[in-house]
């Protein structure tokens, strides 16, 4: 016989019988009850843990949504109408999902915006940003395949143009939109297989790719509005001073958020599930038709801003592959912030005017390629689309200049604001 | 128990463990990678289409489905036919030598065409795939969807999805998003009318 291991509070019943074959209580502890956040958190630390929420609403709806819906070329669109019609709470199912989807790039951008506010991106969170930007890349493959499963016409021409993004590539190009079609055109072949990769490839690489990036984030430690690190000052148990218990300091503070976001999110739901034509395109009421192009091809609007610095680039020495380039570094960009930023302080309240400014421009420039991307390709939007384009890489490739030369304020020890 | 490790054999032992693994996983991958090419059923289908073309009138345009992509089939007049050279200085590809078409549809010129009477191209715009429409009156603004296509537009076609214009041989104007002349398929003539699509010659009878 074993000895018992000596006897604590959580080496009895049902708890310490899993703790001793599971470290349920040290989990929670190490990761919740005794995660030490910074106190001084704000507005801006909600995307996070809405991220989280709707990612969990994306599964569970996708996953109910899966039970009806046909990826058939023939009946894809049918069996969406079936769902609205027929199914019971179906058309709820359906919203919350794709209300769910915009929400998700709501969140996701906020979120990203908040670490450039605060220079969360900084060392030693590199590899938490990394994994946040893979998050993204997933999250936009993710959306555009779900786009197409519907079957209506934008979305068949949404990814005629997508797809042929690929065929702009020299030598592969051609025969890399067949692989990626299954056919000579998007047909039923396509339907299918991004249905695979929609309900089971991207989701599950999404929730490992949250875990890493979970995992990255505890390791390090959150950053804050004061862009200070709270592990310099601990008290004697070894608990950063200025840092609170995740649960419940901020298990509680982020239930508010949840509360005003689904406020706003259950309103957009039962009063403006298409948001105008925003979150749904009125083409997509039709039945996919490849004799019929819709007049204007728009994608939805969280990729608006990308189409936008596509479309701005003009095709030069017999191929568009320079627009596709300017498409791909403008994500690809986005990874190689932490070492672009060369600021001596990381929080937006220490640098000087000038990172405030290159940042508001950034903003306003981002929103104009949204709108851009949106509206035809005609009138001021083309030259407009050209200067905000410009703008947009400007942040990005003039960063490590000024942000290295201009005059900063002096960081304070600890957190302010919360004494 | 043998206290010496032989290390420079247990590396070579894993290292031919690992490329041997490698390998197979190489081998493994083949058919799944294969797998999304088109199947035998899509290439069967990408047979090729014939059309009577003999109801056409001057100025209209027919639109058919080849290998599921939507093809032009255009009767053009003589007068039109004849204007064709004289805009080749706003054109990006005048003798579309970058552009996609068979060898002999190139050798045609201006007309791009094997009967300079019909035009067969596919309505899929060179620069994202979307489907061009038909503006072939002359000198006409406001035209499609209330675009100005200007005072001296010389006929041809206008993308709604990123505005590229095409003359009526669906060559592509100088300065628009898409870069190539529209593609030609393979195509032949089994009549006056009829045309096959998909084929250069007709298959000799036996």
């Amino acid at each position: 016989m074993v000895a018992a291991p000596e006897s604590t509070d959580t080496s009895k019943g049902l708890i310490g019988w899993i703790d001793q074959r599971f470290p349920l209580t040290a989990l929670w502890r190490s990761q919740v009850a005794e995660y030490y956040a910074p106190k001084n958190f704000n507005f801006w630390y909600y995307f996070g843990s809405l991220a989280m929420l709707v990612l969990v609403n994306q599964l569970i709806t996708g996953i109910f949504l899966a039970m009806d819906y046909k990826p058939s070329a023939a009946e894809a669109f049918g069996s969406v109408e079936y769902i609205m019609r027929d199914v019971n709470w179906g058309w709820l199912i359906r919203y919350m999902h794709s209300t769910g989807a915009s929400a998700f790039f709501i969140v996701v951008y906020l979120h990203m915006f908040r670490a450039l506010l605060y220079g969360s991106h900084r060392k030693p969170r590199e590899l938490l940003w990394i994994f946040g930007c893979v998050i993204f890349l997933a999250l936009m493959a993710e959306g555009f395949l779900g786009y197409v499963l519907p079957w209506g016409n934008m979305s068949f021409w949404g990814a005629q143009v997508i797809v042929s993004l690929f065929g702009s590539l020299p030598v592969i190009g051609g025969g890399l939109v067949d692989w990626i079609r299954g056919d000579y055109v998007i047909a039923d072949a396509t339907l299918n297989r991004f249905f695979a990769l929609h309900v089971a490839a991207l989701p599950l690489a999404l929730v490992f790719l949250v875990i890493a990036h979970l995992m990255a984030l505890h390791e390090v430690g959150s950053n804050n509005p004061d862009g200070i690190e709270i592990k310099e000052h601990k008290d004697p148990q070894g608990h950063p001073l200025d840092g609170i218990p995740f649960h419940p300091y901020y298990t509680v503070k982020d239930l508010v958020g949840v509360m005003g976001f689904l406020l706003l999110f259950c309103a957009v739901i039962f009063f403006a599930p298409t948001f105008g034509g925003l979150f749904m395109e009125s083409p997509n009421f039709e039945p996919a038709n490849v004799l019929q192009t819709p007049p204007h091809i728009a994608p939805v609007w969280y990729f608006t801003p990308f189409y936008a610095m596509l479309r701005a680039v003009p095709s030069f020495a017999g191929t568009q592959v320079w627009g596709v380039m300017v498409l791909g570094a403008s994500v690809l960009i986005l990874f190689f912030v932490p070492w672009l930023d060369r600021s001596p302080v990381l929080s937006i309240r220490y640098r000087g005017p000038i990172y405030k400014i290159m940042l508001a421009i950034f903003v306003v420039s981002f929103i104009t390629l949204g709108v851009c991307g949106l509206k035809p390709p005609a009138g001021i939007y083309p030259l407009l689309a050209k200067i905000c384009t410009t703008l947009y890489f400007a942040f990005f490739v003039l960063m490590p200049f000024y942000t290295k030369f201009e005059r900063v304020k002096p960081v304070p020890e600890r957190v302010t604001g919360h004494v | 128990m043998n206290d010496q490790v032989d290390r420079s054999r247990r590396q070579l032992l894993t290292a031919a463990v690992v490329g041997y693994g490698a390998v197979g996983v190489g081998f493994v991958a083949v058919p799944f990678i294969a797998s999304w090419q088109p199947s035998a059923r899509a290439k069967a289908l990408g047979a090729p289409v014939t059309v009577d073309a003999s109801k056409l009138e001057e100025g209209q345009m027919l639109k058919i489905l080849w290998r599921g992509q939507p093809v032009f089939i255009v009767r053009r007049s003589k007068a039109v036919v004849e204007q064709l050279g004289n805009h080749d200085d706003r054109l990006a590809d005048p003798k579309s030598n970058d552009s996609l078409q068979p060898a002999y549809i190139k050798d045609s010129g201006a007309a791009r065409a094997r009967n300079s009477e019909y035009w067969i191209g596919l309505a899929v715009c060179t620069h994202l795939g979307c489907s061009p429409l038909g503006a072939f009156e002359p000198n006409n603004a406001l035209q499609v969807l209330g675009t100005d296509l200007g005072q001296n537009w010389p006929g041809g076609f206008y993308c709604p999805c990123h505005g590229s214009k095409f003359d009526i041989s669906g060559r592509v104007f100088k300065s628009m998003p898409a870069p190539k002349n529209l593609t030609v398929p393979s195509y032949t003539f089994a009549g006056d009318a009829r045309i096959v699509i998909g084929e250069d010659e007709l298959p000799k009878s036996t």
